[in-house]
């Protein structure tokens, strides 16, 4: 059981692997967190403090993830950004962005403040994203610039595809004026039909009407073009074809204002693991073919796509224990996330340790402008401390969201999170 | 005798032999039906649950005559005198019929995938009789065992299914069977309708309807739904009766024996020429009694009946 406390005036992490993702650097160390601050990171001897052993792990930056649904507004029933901050230190994240998605949808100066505010009393930093456009209906501009002052850290109508070209090019010029990224759930809408699952050879057997990779594909690229007709920033939410992979690459040569996230769900399961109809892989986009799930490793390793983010997204029992196509999309991901990717991108595909937490701590920041040198004196401590060898089966009993939504339950992952320092907590988890 | 799997979900990977022993069981049963008295004792003392969350009267009808004939006791659910809506309380009104003790549940359900759903939450024997576009096995067993009746092989056999295969439950359970069973099958229907990939499934596909009656033994002509009309899936009737409609006067042309079958219920002038439909070479009205005889086997077989 994760266990939240205060921290003590002085506490030191002492003997663990600093990994420092600005330096690019690993090296044995301490770090010494005084009044919620980081005080020192090297060789440390300090009296008087919290002494916790960090032989073994790993201590670097605290998680960023860009894309989570806590449904507060609306959903309380689902996740609160209370009980989702709970989640996402178990996780090791420290500071995460919630999509608009809510109901009503945050799409107004004053919905942003509701967030922020309630925001403030969390043990987690959370950033609204306000929908860049009214009511989500794709149609007419919010007011981002009061929407910003307010807090607003990017804008998007995430769940629903701005499907009007027209509006999404006033969508990147306005937000671009306000040097906020743009991001637009890429699905085509009239592709993608009543597709619940990934179009392929799976579809087919299990009878189920299938999203082809094309309804992403098109989108993406009409995004990424638009982006640079514009001049805005756009980043390209779970990217989860071999198209898109191909499009982001591409454009990344010509046009520098790009960034790319991919979800741990994305990388580790495949549309051959839906055979059973299992509700809680029902997720748009939809879990792909294991050839897009190859070319999502390739365009992580070649450093197209830039961040990893879960896309949290929680729904009760009684939306998910229902036959599949009335079932909600959307899944949990936060606290399975560093068990998954470490498992498929390091331990499995070998790809070094300090890329996968560069997707996890200084990109992701970096696309939403915040600080990203963590490890400097004086900086309020975001840390996150892992096991990156520890083989564990994700269990129900490792969920701190409201909800359980979740294909990982019953699943081996490799890298377990230890201790996560944010605003001042110390959770044990 | 009895069969490898404890329920029937749907074909594919549903094992050859015991596909072979529901067809051979299907014709001891045949002879049953031409008694007076078509009646035996099978299933006596057991109780066998119709859940139709979806209308379907001939497929209820059938398995409701089968279950009689072989003296086990009926219970009849349907969605539509319930007021149950599709997929909510699916769970609740399944460990409802579970709780009266049953022994096997029929389903026929909108959603792929509600009957491998059932048997996660009844311990009743389930058989499919139809989960929205995903496998309708009794129907393609029934197909088979009027196809073997006629040809006496299912191996090599020559099989065309024409027009809708996107949106059909019978035409994927037919692919399944007959390639385990050995049969060559070539799918022929205006492109919308056929889905992509189902190649991977080891079927050849063709918009050529010569084409396809030149080369087959039998054709099995699947119902077109005129409402895929509406989404645009195909222009018109009169376009789709030119391009794949099964008339005397195309069949004429090709001088040759050719078996058709059609699941029923037929549209009549669109699909399939009346004439056709009524003439020797349609299998139609066989099928129907086949069908009754191959779902006796099949809850004979599941149901560990006794022998008279
Ligand atoms: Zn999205």
């Amino acid at each position: 059981m994760m266990k939240l406390k205060k921290c003590a005036k002085k506490i030191l992490f002492k003997n663990g692997t600093i990994i420092d993702p600005i330096l690019e650097k690993g090296y044995k160390g301490d770090v010494l967190v005084e009044n919620g601050k980081i005080a020192a990171v090297g060789k440390v001897d300090v009296k008087n403090a919290e002494v916790i052993d960090c032989s073994g792990l790993i201590v670097t930056h605290g998680f960023c993830d860009l894309h989570v649904h806590f449904r507060e507004p609306g959903r309380e029933d689902k996740e609160t950004l209370e009980t989702g901050s709970r989640a996402a230190l178990a996780g090791g994240f420290t500071r995460v962005c919630t999509m608009p998605n809510t109901n009503p949808p945050i799409d107004s100066p004053e919905s942003i403040r509701f967030i922020y505010e309630k925001a403030k009393e969390c043990p987690i930093h959370i950033h609204p994203i306000g929908a860049a456009t009214k009511g989500q209906l794709g149609q007419e501009l919010t007011e981002m610039a009061g929407m910003s002052t307010e807090g607003a850290i990017a804008f998007s109508d995430d769940g629903l595809p701005i499907m009007d070209g027209g509006v999404m090019r006033r969508v990147l010029e306005y937000g671009g004026m306000l040097d906020k990224p743009i991001i637009n759930h890429a699905e085509d809408v009239c592709l993608r039909n009543d597709g619940v699952m990934n179009e392929g050879r799976m579809s087919t057997r299990l009878g189920l009407p299938g999203n082809p990779v094309e309804a992403e594909g098109v989108m993406v690229h009409r995004d990424l073009e638009l982006a640079r007709l514009t001049g805005a920033k756009l980043h390209v939410p779970h990217v989860s074809t071999a198209t898109a992979v191909k499009h982001v690459t591409d454009m990344k040569k010509d046009y520098k204002h790009i960034s790319a996230e991919v979800t741990p769900h994305h990388l580790f399961f495949t549309d051959d693991d839906l055979f059973e109809y299992n509700t809680n892989l029902k997720v748009a986009p939809p879990i792909r073919r294991n050839e897009d799930r190859a070319a999502l490793i390739k365009g992580f390793k070649s450093g197209a796509i830039d961040c990893i983010a879960t896309d949290h997204a929680p729904h009760t029992i009684e939306e998910k224990e229902s036959t599949f196509d009335v079932a909600a999309f959307g899944m949990i991901g936060l606290e399975s996330c560093l068990g998954a990717v470490l498992k498929v991108l390091v331990h499995e595909e070998k790809i070094d340790l300090m890329t996968v937490i560069k997707a996890l701590t200084v990109n992701p920041r970096e696309v939403m402008g915040f600080i990203t040198n963590l490890f400097e004196n004086n900086t309020d401590a975001e840390l996150t401390i892992f096991d990156p060898e520890e083989t564990w089966e994700f269990t129900k009993g490792d969920i701190y969201s409201k909800s359980s939504n979740s294909p990982f339950i019953g699943k081996s992952l490799v890298g377990k999170v230890k201790y996560t320092v944010s605003k001042s907590y110390l959770a044990i988890i | 005798m009895s069969l490898q799997q404890r329920h029937l979900l749907g074909l594919e990977g549903y094992p050859a032999e015991d596909i072979q022993t529901i067809i051979d069981t299907a014709f001891t049963f045949r002879e049953v039906l031409d008694r007076p008295i078509k009646k035996v004792p099978s299933l006596q003392g057991k109780t066998i649950v119709n859940l139709f969350f979806e209308n379907s009267t001939r497929t209820r009808i059938s398995f409701e005559l089968a279950q009689k004939r072989l003296s086990a006791d009926t219970v009849n659910f349907s969605a539509s005198t319930s007021s149950l809506k599709k997929g909510e309380s699916f769970k609740d009104t399944v460990q409802n019929i579970e709780a009266m003790k049953i022994d096997a549940c029929v389903i026929r359900h909108p959603t792929p995938g509600a009957a491998l759903r059932l048997t996660e939450y009844v311990d009743a024997v389930v058989i499919n009789a139809g989960d929205g576009t995903h496998e309708h096995p009794t129907q393609a067993i029934l197909d088979m065992t009027s196809l073997y009746e006629k040809f006496g092989y299912l191996k090599g056999l020559k099989v065309g299914i024409i027009g809708d295969i996107s949106h059909s439950r019978v035409a994927l359970s037919n692919i399944h069977g007959l390639i385990t069973m050995g049969a060559d099958v070539t799918l022929c229907g205006p492109a919308t309708l056929i889905p992509p990939y189902i190649e991977e499934l080891g079927v050849n596909v063709s918009y050529k309807i010569d084409e396809v009656i030149e080369w087959a033994d039998a054709l099995n002509v699947l119902r077109i739904q005129m409402e895929r009309m509406g989404v645009s899936l195909f222009p018109s009737i009169r376009e789709y009766r030119s391009l794949f409609g099964i008339t005397t006067e195309r069949l004429a042309n090709h001088k040759k024996e050719i078996v058709i079958m059609h699941p029923g219920p037929m549209n009549r002038g669109v699909e399939i020429e009346s004439a056709v439909a009524d003439g020797d070479q349609a299998i139609i009205l066989d099928q129907v009694l086949n069908g009754v005889a191959s779902r006796m086997a099949i809850l004979y077989l599941l149901l560990g009946g006794k022998t008279e």
